[in-house]
């Protein structure tokens, strides 16, 4: 780039030079006499000047083209700069010692990352090409200045000097202001995440008024030094502009002197000042490179004293890979472990103990006792602060996260879940590294390869995302097949099979790409519906027939008899729809549904007048809501006084949506009649008939014979309605349901479409408890030597708990496992216990052996 | 049944006899048909008690567990109220109701109950007053035992 920048010089200044030429030569013909010689041809004066200007216009391309260049290639450094600059910075993240994140909060790393370390790279970008380019644009600016009259010269720049001592004082104020606003800056943010994962509290606590005080106090700081910013930056650029305009001034004065005096020819003063006008655009640059410079070496500092914790971890011993991962065997020992936070507290006070890797080891203590933190440092997950800890053969210390993340595993009070499936979360204990190569071809090979070289440029990562991860062999089977089914039993180890078939019920296939599968849950849906032929169990269920009306669905699906896709059709907004009210139109069906609605206003306004607003039975039973019902009293009175035809076509749109939400089953209105359904049931035909290509799509209509991608697995089956009010209803469908899958070998199936539900952010559409035993799942799936649990089964009520226990010893028959447990009489499943408190080990034997009066143990059981 | 069905069969109620037809549309709209099939339970002895039950049709047997087993003690039908006392004070079910013959009922849950007695008075005086009117007739019935013993 340097060079690209010095040999643009010489083009430069003959950019500079050839006008003077044009002017002088070709247009006065001063100093030169026609018809001249130009490289052996010759020319007169017109022709002269094609040329000269032939040139110039050569030279101007030639400029624009080096600054092009100039300017791309500086873009790529500094985009591969952020690159690096964000991939190192998001690898000491995940090396950060754990104690770090209580005091760096993540909206802090991610306004970091993403924001803070943004300006740096365009920085970066420049600080190669800026300073030779403009610093030389400027040099030869200058030198053609001085070539063409140094007096002049030397007064267009007499400023400079001012200007290269003033400028860096007022920045540096500018500079101090910018560092707050980053701290300001990174607070709020840190703000604003906790204000997110506190919402709770602020609702609970009325706080919000406290909460917006708080963050309009925050934002007013910011906002006082961001004002101070911009005045200092402008008075920078008030100051720096002024000088700049004092250059013309001197040319006219200069200049025009000695052109009146003939000293100096027109063209070289034209040329000067064309000159002097660009030689304030690099000037300028200077100066911003130099203010920015400062900025970004503040950014740079502040974000990396950030990136620098204590302790972090060694980059290869995460990242390297071990010619063999021996497994733990033998003893697991610990030695005077201790570990001690940042206020001097010792968590673990010297605490020794002896583990055979294969043994069922319970802890047991109360909150504080230090078995919490014992876990995480066998785990290695905390480093202890003294002593020592072996795991088999090796020294804890000594071992790289590949032995550690894949030999042991760790399962604290709240597994965390990544915003993906349930079955990607459970493979994720199995990833270490890519396995098996993608295939790629043609073009795609090509792109990879390029997208490689450009990750390897960049220090980044070049392991395939696309590779294969997954580590069959770890999980004990060779194939996707075989791990289908470990995942299912692993599933059931941990209670989670019967949550994941119901995730799965209502989850959906595409019946494009699952053809096979459709068809099953078709088969399915026919084999139900035989089933409920029983009279006993008939009446739970009204299927969904094109020739009747369900009673246990709403006017509106009567009449859309299908599933809404899109923002075609809103159920709750069938009346305002154009295309739905020309079918009415067409049916008559208007005037009908008008009286419907004006029964239905009228009930409403009976039932629920008396009660005063915001009562929960608005929201629960009225089709009215609370602030509707006065205006629908009005509508009510002005029909009775001028009739129906007189309301206003919003107040008929209000009176026409509420039969659309009327369920006859359910709300035993008795307004829709028979005579009313048998005419829904013809606009039924006519709505799907003459549906407008623009809708195509917007309905997939209820068809016997098809799978319904829009709607779940359970309605596919279902295909038709709940009845309303049977005892026990939904229950015993899902019973029969259950069967007719069990029956028909679709289990498998739909818990396939129950791990492919997505778990939402941090697992937010899963229960704690399900959360939880995916997470137990999780590790367990990887098949670990030594499983390590922590208050696992926290949030578990006491009977699955009890079977998740039990299974999991008979899973670990030969393996370890140690488990810091929340009630002490669980103990009592395990070979041995150790009695934790303060931070150390007091008590270690068998359950048997420990129980007896007098012990800590017994203490413990006893006050459970 | 329609909803004004649903009222003329709270009416029959003694406990609902006099109270407003408005409002008892609004109790009968805002609880739940439930229909039980023959030989189905509303609810077992010992249970907690979340809803009482307003029969509209069908049989059902009041079912109390023994020693011996399960005894049937009384048995009730139409327009009868039953599962009340468990909704008013917090006990378990006292007895085992079962359908005989395919029951309908209207559900009114201990949350929706509470709701309308706070909501309307009236309401809560009547009960009152029925309640007043078992007390009187159970004290009587105790007073000829005693006399009898």
């Amino acid at each position: 780039m340097t060079i690209m920048a010095v040999t643009s010089f010489p083009f430069l200044y003959a950019f500079y030079e050839l006008p003077k030429l044009i002017v002088n030569g070709a247009i006065q013909s001063k100093s030169v006499t026609f018809p001249t010689t130009l490289a052996g041809v010759q020319l007169d004066q017109i022709n002269y000047l094609w040329v000269l200007c032939g040139g110039f216009l050569a030279l101007v391309i030639v400029n624009q083209a080096f600054k092009y260049i100039i300017n791309l290639y500086a873009g790529i450094t500094g985009e591969r700069m952020l690159r690096r600059l964000r991939f190192d910075l998001y690898g000491r993240v995940l090396r950060f010692p754990l104690p770090q994140f209580r005091k760096t909060s993540s909206s802090e790393i991610v306004t970091m990352v993403t924001a803070e370390v943004e300006p740096l790279g365009g920085f970066i970008g420049d600080s190669f090409k800026l300073p030779i380019f403009q610093g030389g644009y400027l040099v030869v600016i200058l030198a053609f200045l001085f070539v063409q009259n140094w007096y002049m010269a030397l007064a267009a720049v007499a400023l400079y000097p001012l200007q290269g001592y003033l400028i860096p004082k007022l920045q540096r104020r500018v500079n101090l202001l910018g560092k707050e606003r980053v701290r300001l800056v990174r607070q709020l943010s840190d703000r604003i995440g906790e204000s997110v994962a506190g919402v709770q509290e602020i609702h609970t606590h009325n706080t919000a008024r406290r909460e917006r005080a708080d963050f309009s106090h925050r934002l007013g700081t910011i906002y006082e030094v961001r004002l101070q910013i911009y005045i200092w930056k402008f008075v920078v650029k008030f100051l720096n502009n002024t000088i700049n305009q004092l250059g013309p001034f001197f040319f006219y004065a200069i200049g025009g002197y000695l052109a009146i005096k003939g000293e100096l020819e027109i063209g070289t003063l034209m040329a000067a000042i064309a000159a002097h006008k660009d030689l304030a655009a690099p000037w300028k640059e200077l100066l911003t490179f130099y203010q920015r410079q400062a900025d970004a070496k503040i950014k740079y500092e502040q974000v990396m004293e950030q990136f620098q914790p204590v302790g972090l971890m060694e980059e290869n011993n995460q990242l390297d890979e071990p010619e063999q991962i021996s497994p733990i065997t033998g003893e697991i020992s610990a030695s005077n472990l201790s570990l001690i936070d940042d206020t001097g507290a010792a968590l673990v006070d010297g605490a020794s103990f002896v583990i055979d890797a294969n043994e069922h080891v319970a802890l047991v203590g109360v909150g504080g006792s230090g078995k919490d933190e014992t876990t995480q440092l066998l785990s290695r997950l905390l480093t202890p602060t003294a002593g020592t800890l072996r795991l088999g053969d090796a020294s804890a210390d000594a071992l790289p996260e590949a032995v550690t993340g894949r030999r042991l595993a760790y399962v604290g009070p709240s597994a965390y879940l990544f915003s993906t499936t349930v079955r990607d979360n459970l493979l994720y204990g199995v990833q270490h590294l890519p396995l098996r190569p993608a295939e790629y071809d043609g073009d795609a090979a090509q792109h990879i390869e390029k997208w490689m070289t450009e990750s390897a440029i960049t220090g980044n990562s070049t392991d395939d995302l696309n590779a294969g991860w997954i580590d069959y062999e770890a999980t004990g089977v060779v194939d996707d097949a075989a791990l289908k089914i470990r995942i299912f039993d692993t599933l059931k180890m941990v209670n989670l099979d019967e949550d994941i078939y119901e995730l799965g019920l209502r989850g959906s296939i595409d019946p494009a790409t699952q053809s096979g599968l459709a068809q099953a849950f078709l088969k399915a849906r026919s084999e139900f519906h035989k089933r409920l032929t029983e009279p006993e169990i008939a009446a739970l269920v009204e299927g969904f027939d094109p020739e009747k009306y369900n009673n246990n669905a709403t006017l509106g699906e009567n009449l859309l008899f299908g599933t809404p896709i899109g923002a075609g059709f809103v159920m709750d907004r069938l009346a305002e729809n154009s295309y739905v009210l020309s079918i009415l139109e067409r049916e008559g069906l208007i005037d009908t549904l008008l009286d419907t609605g004006q029964q239905i206003a009228s009930t409403m306004t009976e039932l629920f007048a008396d009660l005063p607003p915001g009562h929960p039975f608005f929201e629960q039973f009225s089709f009215i809501s609370a602030e509707d019902l006065p205006e629908y009293q009005g509508v009510l009175t002005r029909i009775n006084r001028n009739g129906i035809a007189s309301l206003k076509p919003e107040e008929r749109t209000m009176l026409l949506s509420l039969p659309f939400k009327v369920s006859p089953a359910r709300h035993r209105l008795g307004v829709i009649d028979d005579d009313l359904q048998e005419r829904i049931l013809k606009a039924r035909k006519t709505f799907a008939e003459n549906l407008p290509d623009e809708h195509k799509g917007a309905v997939e209509f209820f068809d016997s014979g098809a799978f319904n991608a829009a709607t779940s697995l359970q309605d596919n089956i279902l295909f038709g309605k709940l009845a309303y009010g049977q005892a026990r209803g939904a229950e015993r469908v899902g019973e029969i349901m259950s069967q007719v899958i069990d029956d028909l070998d679709l289990r498998a199936a739909v818990m396939e479409v129950g791990l492919s539900f997505h778990v939402g952010n941090g697992g937010g559409r899963l229960s704690g408890a399900q959360r939880q035993k995916l997470g137990i799942a999780r590790a367990v799936l990887k098949r670990p030597d030594v499983l390590i649990l922590n208050e696992a089964t926290g949030s578990l009520d006491g009977a699955a708990q009890t079977a998740i226990l039990f299974s999991l010893k008979v899973e670990f028959d030969g393996r370890g496992l140690i488990w810091a447990v929340h009630r002490p009489s669980m103990a009592g499943s395990f070979d041995r216990t150790l009695v934790m408190k303060s931070g150390r080990v007091i008590e270690q034997g068998t359950f048997e052996e420990l129980s007896r009066e007098g012990t800590v143990l017994h203490g413990l059981v006893q006050a459970e | 049944m329609s909803l004004n069905e649903e009222v003329e069969a709270l009416r029959s109620v003694p406990l609902f006899a006099k109270i407003e037809p408005s409002r008892l549309k609004l109790l009968a709209f805002t609880s739940e048909r439930l229909t039980f099939p023959a030989g189905q339970e509303l609810f077992h002895q010992g249970d907690p008690g979340d809803a009482a039950y307003i029969i509209l049709d069908g049989q059902a047997d009041i079912v109390v567990d023994t020693l011996n087993g399960e005894l049937v003690v009384a048995k009730v039908g139409k327009y009868d109220f039953v599962g009340e006392i468990a909704i008013l004070i917090d006990v378990p079910r006292t007895a085992t109701i079962r359908a005989e013959t395919e029951l309908t009922t209207l559900a009114i849950t201990k949350d929706l109950f509470f709701r309308l007695i706070s909501e309307f008075p009236d309401m809560s005086v009547e009960i009152m007053r029925e309640l007043a009117h078992r007390l009187e007739a159970t004290t009587a019935q105790l007073r000829e035992a005693k006399s009898a013993a």
